[in-house]
């Protein structure tokens, strides 16, 4: 029989909801690291028990942590005290520090600004090895560790891919997304908000803005920049890594060139701003986004929770409302907050900001909350776990 | 002995109760009592000074005697009470609005 893990992140803590393949019956482990944002956990495609999960605060900055056993314990990997007396601890599982000159990007008002360290958005770990994962960083950057976390380390060339044109909305200005090429090791496609969308073909020594395609009236000074447009998320289906699908600030749009050109699929969707947007696991054409009334206005159309659904890899888009609040619903959903897992039929997760969790067991035809009081929620990801 | 009380936070990522007790070289100071803090618990590197810098956090005071030392520069001497164990030093959350 399989076993569904859903690891949340919330403003918070964190928690861990876990239920058999039918997803009916479900229960809740936490909150984990109680008061503290869990911007993303995520568990190790190569090692499913391994998880790995980014603490923040305001008060006390980053911290990483990890689990070897599903999430039932935890550990800051390399935080433990030195053995050797007088030697200098390291603690180096919570350093993130930018490679050689720091650098500047653009501010707000028009001038460079230095880099500046802030968290981790999105952890991203390798799809072969366990101890090797990725971390989105804010101020936009991405960093590696290959130790299991316990040293990380920037791969800079992202930041010279146009960095000092980037600049920051008023999210901040983080690597949110992250998406590893199951069938080339070399590539990897990340996301910033208010930059773009950013692809290697070198495992990340190099790296630039694919972003051709992508129109951003009103909010960039030339709408078909190379750089500078606010990608929510993207996502791919694993089995076609170079169609890839994407929730702009404004725009649902799609490539089917690994991100040379992106064509705009937002179609009949009654709003085609939002933050998600996930593929089905074994429908590739098969795609999901929660419209959101406005960039002004950040709940969705007429108080309707309605998932979109798309079996046509956009354009053709119908509304999912089985289960969902269809009145007076003002809640957002983030753009790392929902996943897909890999059963038969394909389940569907979603976060609000409300502290709902929303499961579908059927690909979205009808919904039920597992959970309806957590703190907001900033991160879903699902395991399928045999 | 040197009494630390730390804030909520870092005590349950540090796994220990309200207060810890450090030995301290002489002087103590401000920065050799953070030295000591982070030899001891390793992961609250970062969490109350910058990793790089070592300085201190925005939203994190220094209080000790009823006195706020968050402003003095590192090689302030701790007072006597704290160095004889009478009064603990305070390492505090900010109020930080909202």
């Amino acid at each position: 029989m399989s076993k569904i893990r859903l690891l949340v992140g919330t403003k918070k803590g964190a928690f861990i909801l876990t239920s058999d393949g039918k997803r009916k019956q479900w229960e809740v482990s936490g909150p984990h690291f109680a008061g503290w944002e869990m911007y993303h956990l995520k568990g190790s495609p190569a090692e499913p028990n391994r998880i790995y999960a980014s603490q923040t605060s305001g008060w006390f900055g980053q911290v990483i942590q990890r689990s070897d056993d599903g999430g039932k314990t935890w550990e800051t990997p390399g935080g433990e005290p030195t053995p050797t007396p007088g030697e200098m601890p390291k603690g180096e599982s919570n350093k993130f520090v930018y490679e050689g000159e720091v650098g500047t990007h653009k501010w707000y008002d028009g001038t460079q600004h230095p880099w500046e360290f802030k968290r981790i958005w999105h952890l991203e770990p390798s799809l072969t090895d366990p101890n090797t994962v990725y971390a989105g960083a804010e101020d936009a950057a991405i960093f590696k560790t290959t130790d299991g976390g316990k040293t990380w380390k920037e791969l800079p060339g992202l930041r010279n891919a146009k960095g000092h044109l980037w600049q920051p909305g008023a999210g901040g200005m983080a690597v949110h997304t992250i998406i590893l090429d199951p069938k080339n090791a070399n590539r990897i496609y990340i996301a910033i908000s208010a930059a773009g969308v950013f692809r290697t073909d070198d495992g990340g020594k190099t790296w630039k803005p694919v972003n051709r395609g992508l129109k951003s009236q009103y909010e960039l000074p030339d709408p078909e920049a190379e750089v500078g447009h606010c990608v929510h998320r993207i996502a791919m289906h694993p089995s076609r890594p170079g169609v890839l699908f994407m929730q702009k600030h404004w725009d649902v749009l799609r490539t089917d060139n690994a991100g040379d050109s992106w064509q705009e699929v937002s179609g009949n969707l009654p709003s085609d701003f939002g933050f998600p947007i996930d593929v089905h696991a074994h429908e590739p054409e098969t795609i999901y986004v929660v419209p959101i009334k406005s960039d002004s206005e950040h709940f969705p159309p007429d108080g309707k929770l309605r998932v979109y659904r798309s079996r046509t890899g956009g354009n053709e888009w119908e509304a999912l409302t089985k289960g969902l609040p269809q009145k007076d619903c003002y809640v957002n959903v983030l753009r790392d907050a929902m996943a897909v897992d890999s059963l038969e039929p394909c389940g569907v997760y979603f976060g609000t900001t409300g502290g709902q969790v929303y499961a579908s067991a059927n690909g979205g035809d009808a919904w039920n909350p597992i959970v309806r009081d957590l703190p907001a929620v900033l991160s879903v990801e699902v395991q399928s776990l045999p | 002995m040197i009494r630390v009380v730390l804030p909520f936070h870092l005590r349950t990522l540090a796994r220990v109760e309200s207060e810890v007790q450090l030995e301290v070289g002489s002087p103590a100071t401000i920065g050799s009592v953070l030295d000591a803090i982070e030899a001891h618990y390793p992961v609250l590197r970062g969490t109350i000074r910058d990793h790089g810098t070592l300085r201190r956090r925005p939203f994190v005071r220094f209080f000790a005697c009823k006195e706020d030392l968050s402003l003095e520069p590192p090689e302030t001497n701790l007072p006597d009470e704290v160095v004889s164990g009478a009064e603990p030093f305070l390492i505090v959350g900010a109020i930080a609005g909202g």
